[in-house]
C-alpha cells in the first residue's frame, strides 16, 4: 500500500488555508530587514515587504511598482514568519517574479500604480495565493472569482485615517446581510447587480460570510483602530504606514497586535493604548482630491 | 453525563475551524484568551496560526503559569501546526525566547518543508482513526524531527512523524480542521 499517495500543492484550500492561519493577527508593512525583525519581535503574523510605505508613495508621487527582488529576498532572509509582497493591479509578470522568489502571499494592490485598467491578474494560474482589496461585496466577489484567496478592505492607504476602511468593511457586511434576506429566486438579479457570479452569490447567501478570510487595511494607525475593525467583523488587520511612521514603532506594533487579540476587552485596550508616543501624523481622507484617492483603482 | 468542556486557545489563528469541528461533534466549546477561562476544561485545542505571535501574547499576558498549572492538573491538549510547536520540548528555527509548554517529548522544526509553495493537501494514512485515508492540509508545516521513548507515532509525512500521542496529549503538524475532518478530534475527545 503506498503511503500518502495523494499530495497536491497550490490548491484553493492551501491558498485560503494560509490566510485562515493569519486570522486574529496583524500583517505589517516593512521597508528594511531591520523593520521586519522589529515586526516579528512585536508579534506580527506576517510582513509585507515594500520599498516605500503608502504614506511615502503618496508624498513622493511617481509610478509605484513592485519592489526590487534584492530587498524582498533580504526581508525573506531576516524573518521566519510569512512574507508578502505587492504587484501592480493586472501586472501578471510582476506576480510571476514574486512567485519565482518564493514569496508566501502576493498583494495585487491599488497602492501601486495600476498596470491594467480593465483586467486583474488571473490568479488561478499561480500556486502562490493572492490577497486583493475591495470596497464592497461586488468587488470582493469579483476578486474571489479571479482567484483571490484572501480579501482586505482597501481603506485609504497611507492616510492614517480609518474612515474608509470602516466604510468598506460595513459595506461588505451589509451586502452579505442583504443577500441573506433575499429569496432564492431573487439571487440571480442580485448577482447581476453585484457584477458577481451567481454561484458565489448563492454560497454567500447560504453561509452568511465570504468564502475567504477578510482583513481590514488602509488607514489603521492605533490599537483602537485595530480593535474597531475587529469589532466590525474583520478577521485581522494590515497596518501599513501606521507603525513605522510613528514615534515608537516597536511599542506601537506590540500594542496593535495585543489590541487585535483582545479587541472586545476595553480594559485591556485602555492599558495597551497608554504612552505609545506620537502616532503617524496622517491626512484626513476628506482633504484628498479625487485623483489622489487610491481606493477607486481596480474595481 | 455532563457535557465535556473543551477550550480553544484563541490568541490568534484558525480558532473558528476547530470550533466548528468540535461543535459538530456535540462538544461545548469555550474560547480561551484569559487565565480564568481555563477553569473547568477537560481539553484545550492549541490551533494553527503563527507560533511566534501566540508566544508573544502568552508572555505579555502572563498565561504561561496558568497554562502549565492547568496541564499539570490534568488538562489534555490537541495541538495542530503552530500549536504543536508551542507544545514541544525543543523548537528548532524558532525565536530564541519562544515559549515552550513541553507537553510532549518531541523536537519540532518550524517551516521544515519550506515556504507556502510547499504547502499541500495530503491524503494521510492514520491507522489509529481507521482505514480510510484522512484528508488534511500541511501549511508551512513544522516537522517532528525527534520523539522520546514515551511518544507513539500515529502517522508520518515525508519521512517524519506528523501525528504523535503521549499520554493524553495529541500533537499534529497538519490541519485536519480546515478540511472539516472530524476523526482526529474524535480520537482526542475519546481520551478525555
Amino acid at each position: 500500500m503506498s503511503q500518502n499517495g495523494h499530495v497536491e500543492t497550490g490548491t484553493a484550500r492551501v491558498k485560503r488555508g494560509l490566510a485562515e492561519m493569519l486570522k486574529g493577527g496583524v500583517i505589517m508593512d516593512v521597508v528594511t530587514p531591520d523593520q521586519a525583525e522589529i515586526a516579528q519581535e512585536a508579534g506580527a503574523v506576517a510582513v509585507m515587504a515594500l520599498e516605500r510605505v503608502p504614506a511615502d508613495i503618496r508624498a513622493q508621487g511617481g509610478v509605484a511598482r513592485m519592489s526590487d527582488p534584492s530587498l524582498i529576498k533580504a526581508i525573506m532572509g531576516a524573518v521566519s514568519i510569512p512574507v508578502m509582497a505587492k504587484c501592480r493591479i493586472g501586472h501578471f509578470v510582476e506576480a510571476q517574479i514574486l512567485e519565482a522568489l518564493g514569496i508566501d502571499y502576493i498583494d495585487e494592490s491599488e497602492v501601486l500604480t495600476p498596470a491594467d485598467e480593465e483586467n486583474h491578474v488571473d490568479k488561478w494560474q499561480f500556486k502562490i495565493p493572492f490577497v486583493c482589496g475591495a470596497r464592497n461585496l461586488g468587488e470582493a466577489l469579483r476578486r474571489i472569482s479571479e482567484g483571490a484567496a484572501m480579501i482586505r478592505t482597501k481603506g485609504e492607504a497611507g492616510t492614517g485615517d480609518v474612515v474608509e476602511a470602516v466604510r468598506h468593511m460595513r459595506s461588505v457586511s451589509q451586502g452579505i446581510r442583504r443577500l441573506q434576506g433575499l429569496r432564492g429566486d431573487e439571487l440571480a438579479s442580485a448577482a447581476k447587480e453585484l457584477g458577481a457570479s451567481l454561484e458565489l452569490v448563492r454560497e454567500v447567501a447560504a453561509t452568511g460570510k465570504l468564502p475567504v478570510v477578510n482583513f481590514s487595511a488602509g488607514g489603521i494607525a492605533t490599537p483602537a483602530d485595530a480593535a474597531l475593525m475587529m469589532q466590525l467583523g474583520c478577521d485581522g488587520n494590515f497596518v501599513g504606514s501606521g507603525i513605522f511612521k510613528s514615534g515608537d514603532p516597536l511599542r506601537r506594533a506590540k500594542a496593535i497586535v495585543q489590541a487585535t487579540t483582545y479587541f472586545d476587552k476595553p480594559e485591556i485596550l485602555a492599558e495597551v493604548s497608554e504612552g505609545l508616543g506620537e502616532p503617524m501624523v496622517g491626512i484626513s481622507s476628506r482633504s484628498l482630491r479625487p485623483e489622489e484617492l487610491l481606493a477607486g483603482r481596480g474595481i | 453525563m455532563s457535557a465535556v468542556k473543551v477550550g480553544v486557545l484563541a490568541l490568534q489563528g484558525d480558532v473558528r475551524e476547530h470550533r466548528q469541528v468540535l461543535e459538530s461533534l456535540g462538544v461545548e466549546v469555550r474560547q480561551v484568551r484569559l487565565a480564568a477561562e481555563l477553569e473547568g476544561l477537560a481539553g484545550l485545542v492549541i490551533p494553527g496560526g503563527e507560533s511566534t505571535t501566540m508566544s508573544r501574547l502568552i508572555q505579555r499576558f502572563d498565561l504561561m503559569g496558568p497554562l502549565q498549572d492547568a496541564f499539570a492538573g490534568g488538562l489534555a491538549a490537541l495541538t495542530t501546526c503552530a500549536g504543536t510547536i508551542l507544545a514541544a520540548r525543543e523548537i528548532r528555527d524558532g525565536l530564541p525566547d519562544q515559549v515552550r509548554l513541553e507537553l510532549l517529548d518531541i523536537v519540532v522544526r518550524r517551516n521544515a518543508f519550506g515556504r507556502q509553495r510547499e504547502s499541500a493537501e495530503v491524503l494521510l494514512e492514520i491507522p489509529a482513526v481507521g482505514e480510510e485515508p484522512v484528508p488534511v492540509a500541511f501549511i508551512r508545516a513544522p516537522a517532528i524531527e525527534e520523539v522520546g521513548a514515551g511518544v507513539e507515532v500515529l502517522a508520518s509525512y515525508r519521512g517524519e512523524p506528523a501525528a504523535v500521542r503521549q499520554g493524553r496529549h495529541l500533537a499534529l503538524t497538519f490541519h485536519p480542521e480546515i478540511t472539516g475532518e472530524p476523526r482526529l478530534h474524535r480520537l482526542f475527545l475519546s481520551g478525555l
